[in-house]
């Protein structure tokens, strides 16, 4: 039978700078002639198949000789120890967010050979042994199936080892299932210390990891078992899916930041080929939101125009002038359109006419957007107050106390009026004006607030993300966001979601405030995201709105617009609306 | 008078059906405390009650289970926030060092949150603390940890802690004590998840629950104060169940009474100190194994 040689560590003198390199060594003990020249035959092939491959956990190989009956491969020599020698190392069980920061990078090798092109690459033989962690604590594999030609001349010859290959292996089947089931055998062994070489074959079921290893949480367990699955059918379809797996697990379990995933990863398809549904061209810049209502769509521009236009095809309607741009939210109520504008006024329109309801004045631009509950719109102004404005004079009802300017747009619940300022100071307020509570954050509250189940959340430029009980002002818990953040918060099931000017779109848990995913775009995200149906929507200063995956973060699609988007997207039933600095109003199938 | 003091010490309950007439030696009835448990209009003082009950059980020569419930209110002028700490421990080792671990716990939890929470808003300049509940909670864990390292070594406990600040509260968890929500209604839901082995497996799929009732491995717990180097607790946030009851135990409760005989008890009874009373009492009477520990709360409009 065949064999293998040694493995040495050398240095290549064909280069002036000194490269460590390993150099295996593989010995043919087959005499026949013909069959010798076969196995160098199918070791050449495989080698520069081998050579061509790139990936940060396959080392290089740099050359490969043949003499006599020995053959040599020149490789990338790694620092580190195999995962043996690990495991041999160490007291106790491994941490679940090491193992599985390895084995995320493992699926994503597995996931590279498996699609290589014109053929897969099947590794065929996954276990701890031939798997190393480098000094960065990063993996690579070693010990290609190259060396396998070299232990036998037959044809269907099982390789693999053991205890970690799957039954369908031992039929001569190589398929990415095959490593799907080793990659599980060796996490399974990883993380429950038991050598599978030393159970009865195929017998993980037995060996229930929560058993053995309670650290481990459930949900990590689930796709190791179902990588052990009996029947390659009951398995996951790839590495691609069991990474998929692992990286939801991650996240479940709040430790996807901590793992040292490679960007290529992270790099997620760009969505092509969405087209929006219709375009409507403004004059100047949008910076606002949109609003729906009964078929049309409302937005303010920097042309100081509000427009009308028919949400199903973008038909303008109507629009209404005022003296300055207008950059909120506009406000829909009983027929009437409310929204504010650098002219300093509050303006109440009709939704049927266009025509002019009432006019309130304020002594600063109006960048807040109303807010109507009891009869009252509750507006912020650049005059440092919050207004409280009869729905049916167009009256102040009251004013709070002189202040810094409010943009932030106030939030009613449970009989209190919610907003931040710019000096910082978030206060509560009842419907008579009286202030209930005040908070103070570091630096200025642009970001609107909303209140969920008792608790009020919303973000700060100091860089950080609250959660206050409404009640009593008190901070449950803060989330620190990479930079300041005027990202109003959108929330969904026990999630909430926001930008920031660290260009990332955060999802945190509401009840641990722990991160479950996160997602980098190109630049700020100063506008805000929605949430709607499965899917949230938020758009980027770097022109895109991007469709990402609420419970996951996966991005479904982006389309990029010729202009920053500092505003909200809005969406009804199948449609998504959205404006951009590039003067465009888009409308998508949501 | 004397029944209800009998009641309050008696080591035997001779109750005999569901505790049906209770209702009547409570000091406001039903109707005028939750009638009012819907925030009114106008009425924005928001009380926190609470009762609890701390009992030997009938077969423990000692008592390893220690509790602290503290309510109160925070704030000036016309309005006051309802504030509260409420803490289960339940010890565990050899010799006394179950007894010395939980009642290191709930004084080091407690001592951490009252000082850096409470106390600062004594001084002529109030000041109150500038971390968030949950930091707060996380130091105090790790506090209790400590201090339960230093009075207990080789020993641990669980702890359950609720810190209700207005109407949030933030829960630590470790090892086998509980926290549920008791609606008015009868929904009751287990707010912590068990760090028992045996829960482990029944999450799994492995044991049934008729199974892990009679586990001979029943109180092995994977995570506890006291162990290892960190402490693993859970720290999360939640609204206070309203209109309804926060209630935390030892096993000595939830391992003798199941939830529909617990929600039963709580719901018949109008006030918190009664229905503790109650829950010790039928969990005596069920045999009382264990030590039994009971912190009922709730907010009152």
């Amino acid at each position: 039978m065949g064999g293998m040689g040694a493995v040495y560590r050398a240095r290549d003198k064909n280069f002036k700078a000194i490269r460590l390199v390993a150099v295996k060594e593989m010995i043919s003990q087959v005499t026949d002639p013909i069959i010798r020249k076969n196995i160098f035959q199918i070791f050449e092939r495989e080698a520069n198949i081998l050579a061509t491959l790139r990936h940060p956990a396959i080392p290089r190989i740099y050359d490969y000789f043949t003499k006599g009956e020995r053959a040599y491969l020149v490789l990338e020599f790694i620092h580190g120890k195999n995962l043996e020698q690990v495991l041999a190392e160490t007291q106790g069980f491994l941490p679940e967010e090491q193992v599985l920061g390895w084995a995320v990078e493992l699926c994503d090798v597995l996931e590279y050979l498996h699609s290589h092109k014109p053929e897969p690459v099947i590794f065929r033989d996954i276990k701890p042994s031939n798997i190393m962690s480098t000094l960065q604590n990063h993996i690579a594999l070693v010990d290609f199936g190259i060396a396998k030609v070299f232990e036998s001349g037959q044809k269907n010859t099982m390789v693999g080892t053991q205890g970690y290959s799957p039954p369908d292996q031992y039929r001569g089947e190589a398929t990415p299932k095959v490593d799907v089931y080793a990659l599980g055998a060796t996490l399974h062994h990883l993380i429950t210390l038991r050598d599978p070489q030393l159970e009865a074959p195929f017998s993980f079921a037995e060996r229930v990891i929560g058993e053995i290893n309670p650290n481990i949480s459930k949900e990590f367990a689930a796709v190791i078992e179902r990588a052990l699955e009996y029947k390659p059918e009951d398995r996951y379809e790839g590495a691609a899916d069991m990474k998929e797996a692992l990286i939801n697990v991650a996240r479940k379990t709040g430790t996807l930041l901590h793992l040292n995933i490679p960007a290529a990863t992270q790099a997620a398809t760009r969505g092509v080929g969405v087209k929006p549904l219709w375009v409507f061209a403004c004059e100047d810049e949008l910076r606002g939101a949109p609003s729906y209502h009964d078929g049309s769509l409302y937005i303010g521009c920097y042309d100081n125009n509000l427009y009308a236009l028919d949400a199903a095809n973008g038909a303008f309607k109507w629009k209404y002038p005022t003296d300055g741009g207008i950059p909120g939210k506009p406000a829909i109520f009983e027929g009437n359109i409310y929204f504010g504008s650098e002219d300093k006024r509050l303006h109440v329109i009709s939704t049927r006419s266009g025509k002019v309801v009432w006019t309130y004045y304020t002594e600063g631009p109006v960048r807040s957007s109303p807010r109507i509950a009891e009869g009252h719109v509750f507006v912020g102004s650049d005059d440092g107050h919050l207004h409280a404005v009869s729905v049916n004079s167009g009256r102040l009802a009251w004013k709070t106390e002189p202040g810094a300017p409010v943009r932030s747009t106030p939030f009613v619940s449970n009989e209190y009026v919610y907003f931040g300022s710019e000096s910082g100071d978030f206060t509560c307020v009842d419907f008579r004006g009286d202030p209930r509570w005040r908070f103070k954050a570091k630096r200025a509250i642009t970001s609107s607030p909303l209140v969920n189940d008792g608790v009020v959340y919303f973000g700060s430029m100091d860089s950080a993300f609250y959660a206050l009980d409404a009640q009593s002002g008190w901070v449950v818990w803060r989330f620190r966001l990479g930079k300041g953040s005027i990202s109003t918060p959108a929330v969904h099931q026990n999630l909430v979601y926001t930008g920031a000017a660290d260009h990332i779109i955060y999802c945190i848990d509401m009840r641990s405030a722990k991160e479950m995913w996160r997602y980098t775009t190109d630049h700020q995200v100063t506008g805000s995201p929605i949430v709607h149906r499965d899917a949230l929507y938020c758009g980027s200063v770097d022109g895109s709105l991007y469709c990402l995956d609420a419970a996951s973060g996966r991005l479904r699609w982006r389309f990029q617009t010729e202009a920053p988007i500092t505003g909200t997207p809005v969406a009804h039933e199948d449609m998504v609306f959205i404006g951009s600095t590039d003067k465009k109003v888009y409308a998508f199938l949501a | 008078m004397t029944n209800f003091f009998k009641r309050l010490f008696a080591k035997k309950s001779n109750h005999s059906g569901p505790l049906s007439s209770d209702a009547a030696t409570a000091p406001l009835d039903e109707n005028q405390i939750w009638g009012n448990d819907a925030p009114k209009p106008g009425n924005k003082y928001v009380h926190l009650i609470a009762g609890s009950a701390l009992d030997m059980g009938k077969r423990r020569e000692n008592n390893e289970d220690a509790l602290l419930c503290f309510s109160g209110a925070l704030g000036g002028g016309s309005q006051a926030q309802p504030f509260g700490l409420y803490v289960i421990s339940d010890g565990m080792g050899g010799h006394r060092s179950g007894e010395l671990a939980s009642e290191a716990a709930v004084r080091a939890l407690g001592n951490s949150l009252m000082s850096k929470l409470y106390k600062p808003l004594f001084g002529p300049e109030p000041q109150p603390s500038q971390e968030s509940l949950r930091e707060l909670m996380e130091a105090a864990v790790k506090e209790a940890h400590r201090a339960v390292k230093k009075a207990a070594p080789g020993g641990g406990c669980t702890l359950t802690a609720a810190l209700v600040v207005g109407t949030q509260m933030v829960i630590a968890h470790l090892g086998d004590s509980r926290a549920y929500s008791i609606m008015r209604d009868g929904r009751m839901e287990a707010l912590t998840q068990d760090h028992s082995l045996v829960k482990r497996l029944q999450e799994l799929g492995q044991l049934t629950d008729e199974e892990a009732a009679v586990h001979p491995q029943k109180s092995v717990l994977y995570r506890a104060l006291g162990q290892g180097d960190l402490a693993q607790a859970d720290i999360f946030n939640s609204s206070m169940p309203n209109p309804g009851y926060l209630l935390i135990c030892s096993d000595g409760l939830w391992g003798v009474l199941n939830e529909d005989t617990i929600q039963r008890i709580v719901n018949s009874t109008s006030s918190p100190y009664l229905a503790c009373q109650h829950l010790v009492e039928a969990a005596n009477a069920a045999g009382g194994p264990d030590n039994i520990s009971v912190v009922l709360a709730r907010l009152v409009y």
